[in-house]
């Protein structure tokens, strides 16, 4: 607790300090519009865009096109300004990390106070665009997402808990429950099985990252898995979860929501999720931590990022060929 | 601040993205309330 007062301490006294007209000692350099756009943590937003889109392409119904590009706008700009509160509440941290650094606010391009406020406004502008233009149901599953991200992860589970983004996943996992109700108005068995998938794909693919960035995250005081209960306890559960996952992937064609396509390409896609999450798992010396370079982790982020892109490329291929009813 | 300046042609560039910004809000606005007189909703 006394970390975050003394973070609010340090917002408070930089934006005092850019009302004292000493901002050049804060802003070190005028900010472009580049700088914005990488506050709304772009590469995050398109996962989040393609998911939505899934969600949509695989909802009973029709939407207008306009319509469902307005849902995808805000969905993409309520994630958008997620990313942005988030960098303004971890300023502090990504300026200590090597991944984060780069940052607009650690570089002094934008003020904290400049990016709480876009985001805020965006957050608050895609909402009520939501909930004006597509429907209220879609609107509450975004402002629930926002706030969630906002308040659930970054400001209450990130700096306390090993299990922050095992709970906080649950914001990255809306997004196709939001396109499914913006088409049907409503929440169904198949559109929380997306949210279950990724909410399940999330610790595995976080730890996989934590595993070989943990020095990073150990400096700054953010209590990863592998910070707090160490590598080898991290592979266990990167392995436990994602043999959890991997039926659950397969499970909309059990359920007689997907097809043949889908349900023999996800059985492949899961095996290899296996492989790898095993590959992680024997990548351990006597002290857990890994015999060469971590190379199985790496493997296993970086596939665990084309395992969500093809498995939800799988369920909106089948409805786009026809392939399920 | 002076034209031609680093710190000029920044603010020009930020100027000229919200005005875009403000003028593809209102050619959507004007879409989406054609779309939902349209479909009568």
């Amino acid at each position: 607790m006394s970390d975050l007062v003394a973070y609010d301490e340090r917002v408070a006294n930089l934006d005092a300090a850019a009302v004292d007209n000493t901002a050049a000692v804060v802003r070190r350099i005028d900010p472009t519009v580049s700088d914005y756009v990488a506050l709304l943590k772009p590469r995050v937003m398109s996962l989040v865009v393609f998911t939505g889109v899934v969600g949509m392409a695989v909802a009973p119904g029709n939407l207008h096109p306009v319509l469902a590009f307005v849902a995808l706008l805000c969905i993409a700009i309520g994630a958008g300004a997620s990313g942005a509160i988030n960098m303004w509440y971890d300023a502090d941290i990504d300026a200590e990390m090597a991944r984060t650094q780069g940052r607009p606010i650690p570089q002094g391009r934008i003020l904290p106070g400049e990016a709480l406020g876009f985001g805020v406004g965006l957050a608050v502008a895609s909402v009520a665009m939501m909930g004006l233009v597509v429907n209220v149901a879609a609107a509450g599953l975004l402002a629930l997402t926002i706030g969630f991200y906002v308040f659930v992860y970054t400001m209450w589970l990130k700096r306390r808990t090993p299990q922050n983004i095992v709970i906080g996943g649950a914001a990255g996992a809306f997004p196709p429950m939001i396109g499914w109700a913006a088409v049907t108005g409503d929440v169904s068995l198949y559109s929380i099985l997306m949210f279950a998938i990724i909410f399940m794909w999330t610790p595995p693919h976080f730890w996989a990252l934590a595993l070989f960035r943990c020095g990073d995250y150990a400096r700054v005081g953010v209590p990863m898995l592998p910070v707090v209960a160490g590598p080898r306890e991290t592979r266990r559960q990167i392995l436990i979860y994602s043999v959890l996952l991997v039926p659950l992937v397969v499970a909309p064609w059990g359920l007689g929501y997907a097809g043949l396509l889908y349900g023999v390409g996800t059985i492949l896609l899961g095996a290899g999720f296996l492989g790898l999450a095993w590959r992680v798992w024997r990548d351990q010396d006597d002290t857990g931590a890994t015999r060469g370079t971590d190379k199985p982790a790496k493997q296993l982020f970086a596939y665990s990022i084309l395992y969500l892109f093809l498995v939800f490329a799988l369920m909106a291929a089948e409805r786009w060929l026809g392939l399920v009813a | 601040m002076k034209p031609g300046s680093e710190e000029y042609r920044r603010r020009a560039q930020r100027n000229v993205a919200l005005a875009l910004t403000l003028g593809a809000l209102v050619v959507l606005f004007f879409v989406v309330t054609i779309v939902k007189l349209k479909s009568g909703s």
